[in-house]
This record gives structure tokens, C-alpha cells and sequence, in this order.
């Protein structure tokens, strides 16, 4: 067990390497650097902002200087807002993009699999139906879909929800939080209820009911848990499909989170913004996954650790 | 009795059955597909849809990108053929909702094929090769998966600018991995098939028994997964424009209007909702269609 979550470990590090890699390479072959863009500055300057960034340097020793930097935990400073480090701006942005996304995979997770027990119980009744059509609706329709219209609906035309994101008032996270785990509600009820059904059809459950448990039990204690495992093996997806989800929403809304830092560093060719926010969800998702990994172990005795 | 049989006869059989076999197969799903009417209904509408976007010249007196200066964000109407009303540039909606669905769609198709063609090579190598080549191959894409892949597209269209080509072959160059998955998965248990090892213990050519017996078993799920990419691909890169980094004005597609829609919904509802629609309805289109294949081409329910 042990030894298999040091081997899981190991082989993310290769991963997080290929993303800082790939994010560093990306940028700097990019035609055109983070200062050709706005009015031309005199050589001198030119030189002088190029020495401060490091960017006269040649690309293996820029590429050694920023892995070396990034292993100390620092993104450099944002082109952008010069005043700022990229570690200041994400800080700044991650309690509210953390937030958000924490309460809406929480959200996502207990409603879609309540929902999806409900229709595995019912299977084939209209409540069944009704569920599963909501569902492809909800994995169908994008986002960026979804958010727009809820505003429309429920901001311009009921004004019961504010529009945009404000610090006061926690009202206005229920719409983004809301769009941000629809999809994922849908998607977990699907394969909460798949595989519901599969375990009540299981032999061990017609044990279970034929010796007389209450069906309440026989549900509780025999099928949950191993019912759970598909759900779980998706959490990795779900928490990538979060983070993805949290960029639009933060663009719709005006949330000032990282998602929207991302967006806007991505506009003004802020490589160092750009290339933080990846590294930091790329090892965010990393982590997820390695983590479903070994929780999956306990729930499903099959998994062997060798 | 296998033995009476002269060598050159074996080949003769074995290719027949499957040429037989092959057309049952494609004539059973079409039936089972034919009762499913979600399905069918979906095709008639993509279709329909897809007939639109070709026509859309023909069908409005107005060009995509030409501004009628007597109407700026006007709602709906017949009698001056803004079907659709237009947005707050005064351009015609109904024509930019087709243009940019040829956007969307082409983008769907060809990225689709690119990644079609990558993952199916990938991961038929890998399944046939096997060994220590497919574990290599496979770690590659697992580590590949970790990866943020919305992120890269977006770093990609920053660092080489918005190119419309260079957005396809992105999105078809990420999208490859669970089609290798699938073709490799596909492959091993297909090499160790009866009728494979027949038709190489009956001295049939590499390249017929791939002909005749690899490429018609791979047919299926291929079929499925593309289906199923179509839309996911065209989500992809509606994201990407509606985040205003992706295709560029006076060009559109499906999620650069809506992000326009987004910015004038509250006095321009027509904005969004037209476009938000259609691209809705292409995706559960493709969506119910790529299910409907999958229960047609199930070997499970034959």
C-alpha cells in the first residue's frame, strides 16, 4: 500500500515536469515577446527590461532558471501588473476560485449521486426518466450556455439572484456555484446510477435481500460502497472539468479569481501569469488523480498494490 | 476435415464469411438504428442543420460581415429578412448564426479526423506491437491525460495567434488519446482472436487479414468514438472563442456569438439565444446519434 503511493508519487513527477516544460517551451517560442506589443520603447529600455526579466539569456538557461525557481515555489513577477508577483496575483485569486469550486464539486457529488440513487431505486418509472433527461441536458449544454441563461432568467427577468459577483453578499455565489456544477450533477448522476444498478442486480444483494434484510440496509450496507467506486474513479475528471468550468464562470460573472487572472494574462501574452496558472492546475489535477488512486484501494478490495 | 482441404481453398472461405458477415453487421445496425427514433430524429435535424449552414448564402439577402445601417440590434422580423434579428454592429444574425456554424462544424469534422488518424495509428501499433513498445506508448498517453488541456489550447492560440488551422489541429491533436485508448484495446483482444489466428495459420497476408479482419471489427467502436468527439471538439472550441481567444471578427462561430450574446443580453435577448440553440441542439444531435450507434453496433444485445 505504501509503497504503491510512494510509485503513484513518483510517476506524477514525470507528468509535472512535462507540463512545466510543455508551458515553458509553448511561450517562449511564441512570435513576439511580452513587451513588442505596445508602443515601441527605446533599445536601451528594451534591454534593460529584457536583463530584469532574464529574457537576454538563451533558452536552456532561462528554461533551468524558471524549473529551478518553480521547485521554490515562485511563478517570477506578472508582466502585466508589474507591481505584483504571479504568486501575489494567485493568491489573491485562489481562496475565491477554491471556494467556489470546492462548494460546487461538494454540491455536484452529494446531489448527483442522491439523484442518481433515486433513479437506480426507480428504474425505468418517471422518476428514473425525468432524472436522465435533466442529466443529458446537463451534460449536454455547455457552461457557457447554461450561465448566460440563468443570469438572463433568474438575474434580468425574476431580479432574484444579483448578476455579478460582490464580497458582501453571498447570494451572488449561488448562480455561479449553481452553472459551475450542473454538468458535473449530471454526470455523476449517470454513473452513480449505472452502477447502482449493476450492485442491486449483484448476486451478494439478492443474498442480502433473501435472507431477510430490510431493503433499506440491504441498501445501505451492501451496495453503497461498492457502488461508490465508479463515482470515485471520476473525481479526477470532475475536479479537471471544475477547474475548466470556473474559467468561464469567472469570466461571467466577474469573479476575481484565477480563472479570470488566466483569461486576462492570456490576452495580454503575460507568460508568467499563463504559465503559473497552468502549472499550478495542471498539479492540482496531478494530485487529484493520484489521490483518487489510493482511495480507491479501500473501497475496492479487487485493486491489488503490486 | 480441415486437413482434406487443399491450402489454397482455406484462404477462399475465411475471406467470404467475413465479407458476409461484415455486411450483416452494418445492415443490422441501420435497422436498429432506424427504430431508435432520438436517434433518427437527431439525424434528420443535424442534417437539416448542417443544410442550413451550406445554404446560408442563398437563404438571406445579407452577407455575414455587412453592416445595415438602419438596423442596430433590431429583434426579429421578416419584412427586412433579419430572421434573427441583428446584433449590435448591425449585422445579420441569421446569416452569422449559419457562418458560424461552418465554423464550428468544420472544426468538429477536422479535428475529429485529425485526431482520428493519430490515434488510431498510435494505438494500433500499440496493440499489435505490444510489449514493451505498447508500454511505452500507453505510459506516454496516460501521462499525457494529467495533462490541462484546455489550458495549452489557450496558451497555444496566445503564443502562435488566433489561426483557425492551428485551432484545429490543436484540438484534434489533444483529442487523440482516448480514440488510441480505445483502437489499442480493440487490437489486443482482436490479435488473439479465433478467426485472426486462422487466417495467419492459413497463410493470409498481413495486409489482408488487416483488410479483412482488423479494419471491419475496428469499424465499429471507431464509429462510436467519432461520433462522440464531433461534439466534444466543437465544445472545445466554442470555449475557447467564447473566451474571445479563438476565432476572430469579422469570422464567427457558434461560441463567439454567444459570448457577443452574453454582452447585449439584457436588451438584445435574440443575440444569445439563437446562436445558444443551435449549438445546443448540434451537440445533443451528435450526442443521441453517437448513442444510438453504440446500441446498434453493441456485439452485447446481438
Amino acid at each position: 500500500m505504501f509503497y504503491f503511493a510512494v510509485r503513484r508519487l513518483l510517476w506524477a513527477v514525470p507528468t509535472l515536469i512535462l507540463i512545466i516544460t510543455i508551458a515553458f517551451f509553448l511561450m517562449r517560442l511564441a512570435p513576439g515577446g511580452p513587451f513588442s506589443k505596445e508602443r515601441p520603447v527605446a533599445p536601451e529600455i528594451l534591454a534593460n527590461l529584457n536583463k530584469v526579466y532574464h529574457l537576454d539569456e538563451s533558452l536552456p538557461e532561462q528554461y533551468l532558471r524558471y524549473l529551478g525557481n518553480i521547485l521554490q515555489g515562485d511563478f517570477g513577477p506578472s508582466f502585466k501588473y508589474k507591481d505584483f508577483t504571479v504568486n501575489e496575483l494567485i493568491g489573491l485569486g485562489f481562496p475565491v476560485s477554491a471556494i467556489i469550486g470546492g462548494v460546487a464539486i461538494l454540491i455536484a457529488l452529494i446531489v448527483g449521486m442522491g439523484l442518481g440513487i433515486i433513479a437506480a431505486l426507480r428504474q425505468n418509472k418517471t422518476t428514473d426518466y425525468a432524472v436522465m433527461t435533466v442529466a443529458m441536458f446537463g451534460i449536454t449544454i455547455p457552461v457557457f450556455v447554461v450561465a448566460p441563461f440563468m443570469t438572463l432568467f433568474f438575474g434580468l427577468f425574476l431580479h432574484w439572484l444579483p448578476l455579478s459577483w460582490s464580497k458582501e453578499d453571498w447570494t451572488s455565489l449561488i448562480m455561479p456555484i449553481a452553472a459551475l456544477s450542473l454538468p458535473q450533477i449530471a454526470i455523476i448522476a449517470r454513473l452513480m446510477r449505472g452502477s447502482m444498478i449493476e450492485v442491486l442486480r449483484s448476486n451478494y444483494v439478492r443474498t442480502a435481500r433473501a435472507k431477510g434484510l430490510p431493503e433499506k440496509l440491504a441498501i445501505l450496507r451492501h451496495s453503497l460502497k461498492p457502488a461508490l467506486v465508479p463515482v470515485l474513479s471520476y473525481l479526477g475528471p470532475a475536479v479537471a472539468g471544475i477547474i475548466t468550468g470556473s474559467i468561464v464562470i469567472e469570466q461571467t460573472f466577474n469573479i476575481p479569481g484565477i480563472g479570470r487572472h488566466f483569461v486576462q494574462g492570456a490576452i495580454n501574452r503575460d507568460y508568467p501569469m499563463v504559465m503559473g496558472v497552468t502549472i499550478l492546475y495542471g498539479a492540482l489535477i496531478v494530485f487529484c488523480n493520484l489521490l483518487v488512486d489510493i482511495i480507491y484501494g479501500f473501497l475496492d478490495p479487487k485493486v491489488r498494490y503490486d | 476435415m480441415n486437413e482434406t482441404l487443399p491450402t489454397t481453398s482455406i484462404e477462399t472461405p475465411i475471406i467470404a464469411e467475413a465479407t458476409v458477415k461484415g455486411r450483416g453487421l452494418w445492415g443490422n445496425a441501420w435497422r436498429r438504428l432506424r427504430k431508435n427514433y432520438a436517434a433518427l430524429f437527431s439525424l434528420i435535424l443535424l442534417g437539416f442543420i448542417v443544410l442550413l449552414t451550406l445554404l446560408a448564402p442563398y437563404l438571406s439577402p445579407y452577407e455575414y460581415d455587412a453592416v445595415d445601417y438602419d438596423n442596430f440590434s433590431t429583434a426579429p422580423s421578416f419584412e427586412n429578412a433579419h430572421y434573427f434579428g441583428t446584433e449590435r454592429n448591425g449585422r445579420d444574425l441569421f446569416v452569422r448564426t449559419l457562418y458560424g456554424g461552418r465554423v464550428s462544424l468544420s472544426v468538429g469534422i477536422v479535428a475529429t479526423f485529425v485526431s482520428l488518424v493519430i490515434g488510431v495509428l498510435w494505438g494500433a501499433i500499440a496493440g499489435f506491437v505490444g510489449g514493451r513498445v505498447d508500454n511505452i506508448m500507453m505510459r506516454f498517453v496516460d501521462i499525457l491525460y494529467a495533462m490541462p488541456f484546455m489550458f495549452f489550447i489557450i496558451m497555444l492560440t496566445v503564443a502562435f495567434g488566433r489561426d483557425i488551422l492551428l485551432i484545429y489541429v490543436a484540438i484534434g491533436a489533444i483529442t487523440w488519446l482516448d480514440m488510441a485508448r480505445i483502437v489499442r484495446g480493440q487490437a489486443l483482444s482482436l490479435r488473439r482472436k479465433e478467426f485472426v489466428e486462422a487466417a495467419v495459420a492459413g497463410g493470409v497476408s498481413t495486409f489482408n487479414i488487416i483488410r479483412r479482419h482488423i479494419i471491419p471489427n475496428l469499424l465499429g467502436p471507431v464509429a462510436i468514438y467519432c461520433t462522440l468527439t464531433i461534439p466534444s471538439v466543437i465544445l472545445v472550441e466554442s470555449f475557447v472563442s467564447f473566451l474571445g481567444l479563438g476565432v476572430q471578427e469579422p469570422e464567427t462561430s457558434w461560441g463567439l456569438l454567444i459570448s457577443e450574446g452574453v454582452q447585449t443580453m439584457d436588451t438584445a435577448w435574440w443575440s444569445l439565444v439563437f446562436p445558444s440553440v443551435f449549438l445546443a441542439a448540434t451537440l445533443f444531435c451528435f450526442n443521441f446519434i453517437g448513442d444510438g450507434l453504440r446500441d446498434a453496433l453493441d456485439p452485447k444485445d446481438r
